[in-house]
């Protein structure tokens, strides 16, 4: 062991217990933002908490995979093909991912704002702007996991059964753009409702009230419009409830030419689509923007 | 180095309703410097401006040389901040906080669980970090919130009533904790509490500010430098009123004395002074319970600047 070095100007310091500076790497944003990413991701999924945390989303994803392993497990046995396209996967479940987002968004942004942990983030070199898509991020990741994963099974299947590979290849990667597509708008509703209360409770309700409660008012309109003969109504009803709307704008975008899970639905085709497009985008736009102004706000207190 | 700690020119913060800090100016070194003023005189609006969050209305700041206005994200880097509120999730362990928020100073993953280890202990947590934030004491929440503030080795710390909450020895402890960090690990603090005694134990310099403008801005030695007066204690003894027998004695004798309650306040003449004071407290047969040379207290400034 080399001689400690003299030191000077300290006098008669006897619990010295060597405080040591650091002067190593201090990294940069994107290293904080992918930190706060990681660790909110892994937060969505109760890593790194107690284990109660990692009951209920774990419950939840279990349950997104049941039915695709049925499916499977059919499929492999029976010989036949896929009972569903994977496109319709996502739709079909949204109950239990409609739950996932209202569990965890709140869990994302509502317990900085409870414990107040909100300020020690702003008195870092990071900005608003910087957690915000931190937190965007990992809840869009934590559902595309969430809405993913059974597509991987379902696709796994496929290839176990022998089912033609290029078919299913093209299928799953439709899924998976789909899946990302829910996943940007859900997440972006779901912070954007949990980051205004610091109550993660009323976040969990405020989110289910409205997926919910936007889903039976939409599916009314339609079923009216539907029985008047009013199609066109009954598609634009779609808009106003986050899974009909990126459902309709995945199927445009695949081009399907029928509504798989309600046939009598219309789907959009041609210019229409665009329409659904551009909602899509400005949900997300005002989930994001509201978060930022939410934020910006938080950061001067 | 002559470019000040912290230096503010005409620092003005105008709110709806309220003006928080009236043309602030000030300017001071590195050390351990304490921010004196009553609730509501603008000293965590002040903290939030140096710390670049919030915009002042009018004015200028620097910190460690660099404008706060412009420079807020890399002045940030190099400073640490404990709020005075709550700020910990509580079911998670000090240890995982802590090195979460080192991360967030930018501090690579295997530093940030060094300094973190490094750190608690400085704070003195030891098996307890391991345990979730939420079972812990006020006294040990106040030291995470000072480890979190502290994880990146910043040159400057700005801490909210660091002492709210806790109890005398509590109190005690954080003081001695705050001095340490001063002195030893050379981080120059900015304490703020409202508590003027507190600071004047551990601060080399004092700026009081009082609704939202500076009341005074100097080094400790000039509001508590020792004077010239002893301060005396005695028992009643066979007396009604000792301290009024002694005083009698001690003027007799021909020194200057003055009553301040139960003490009895002595100018000191030379080092004869202190036998006469106890050759008096022998010949009465009072007992002597202190004589203590008295130092100038913060106190005076306030009530100085209200007269």
């Amino acid at each position: 062991m080399p001689a400690p070095e003299p030191r000077t100007g300290v006098t008669g310091v006897i619990h010295d217990i060597g405080y040591r500076n650091y002067d190593g790497a201090r990294l940069g944003r994107w290293y904080l933002v992918r930190s706060l990413f990681a660790q909110s991701l892994r937060g969505a999924y109760g890593l790194g908490r107690p284990a109660r945390s990692r009951v209920m989303p774990l419950l939840l994803l279990a349950a997104m995979l049941f039915p695709a392993l049925i499916m499977v497990v059919v499929t492999v046995i029976s010989g036949g093909d896929l009972e569903i396209d994977y496109t319709e996967y996502v739709p079909i479940t949204f109950y239990i991912s409609s739950i996932f987002v209202a569990a965890q968004a709140p869990q994302l942004v509502s317990r900085d704002l409870r414990f107040r942990t909100v300020p020690l983030y702003f008195s870092r070199p990071m900005g608003y702007a910087d957690y915000v898509l931190a937190k965007y991020a990992a809840m869009t990741a934590a559902l595309l996991i969430l809405l993913g994963a059974p597509l991987l099974v379902l696709y796994g299947g496929a290839l176990l059964a022998d089912l033609p590979f290029w078919a299913n290849t093209r299928g799953v990667l439709k899924g998976l753009t789909g899946a990302a597509l829910f996943s940007v708008v859900l997440a972006g509703i779901g912070l954007a409702i949990a980051s205004v209360t610091p109550r993660r409770g009323f976040g969990v309700a405020a989110i289910i009230t409205i997926i919910l409660v936007s889903y039976t008012l939409a599916s009314t309109v339609e079923g009216i419009a539907l029985s008047e003969d009013k199609p066109t109504v009954a598609l634009y009803a779609e808009l106003f409830t986050p899974y009909n709307l990126v459902n309709s704008l995945q199927l445009w975008l695949f081009q399907v030419r029928e509504n798989p899970t309600f046939d009598e639905l219309p789907v959009p085709h041609g210019w229409q689509g665009l329409i659904f497009v551009a909602v899509a985008a400005a949900t997300v736009a005002a989930s994001a923007g509201f978060l930022l102004l939410r934020y910006r706000k938080a950061s001067a207190r | 180095m002559t470019e000040p700690l912290i230096r503010t020119e005409g620092l003005t913060k105008r709110f709806p309703r309220v003006t928080a800090l009236d043309g602030l100016s000030v300017s001071v070194g590195a050390g351990v410097i304490g921010l004196v003023g009553a609730n509501g005189a603008g000293k965590s609006t002040l903290i939030k401006i140096l710390l670049g969050l919030l915009e002042p209305t009018d004015g200028s700041a620097h910190v460690l040389g660099l404008d706060v206005a412009t420079s807020g994200a890399q002045l940030r880097a190099l400073v640490g901040y404990m709020p005075e509120h709550d700020c910990l999730p509580p079911d998670v362990s000090a240890t995982e906080f802590t090195v979460h928020m080192a991360r967030m100073s930018g501090l690579p993953p295997s530093a940030a669980r060094e300094r973190t280890a490094d750190t608690l202990r400085h704070v003195g947590l030891y098996e307890e970090r391991y345990r979730p934030i939420g079972g812990y004491s006020t006294g040990m929440r106040q030291r995470v919130k000072l480890a979190q503030a502290l994880v990146h080795d910043p040159r400057l710390i700005f801490l909210d009533e660091p002492t709210n909450g806790l109890d005398p020895v509590g109190r005690d402890d954080m003081l001695a904790l705050i001095r340490r960090i001063g002195t030893d690990f050379g981080i120059s603090v900015l304490v703020a509490s409202h508590l003027l005694g507190e600071l004047e134990r551990i601060c080399d310099h004092v700026v009081i500010v009082d609704g939202g403008r500076l009341l005074r801005s100097s080094e400790i030695a000039a509001y508590t430098g020792r004077t010239e007066l002893l301060a005396v204690e005695v028992t009643d003894g066979a007396h009604e009123d000792g301290a009024a027998v002694m005083a009698r004695a001690l003027a007799g004798a021909g020194l200057a004395v003055q009553r301040d309650g139960r003490l009895v306040e002595v100018r000191i003449a030379d080092e004869g002074t202190y036998d006469q004071i106890r050759d008096a407290a022998a010949e009465l047969g009072v007992g002597l319970v202190r004589l203590q040379q008295r130092r100038h207290r913060i106190e005076e400034v306030f009530a100085d600047a209200g007269a």
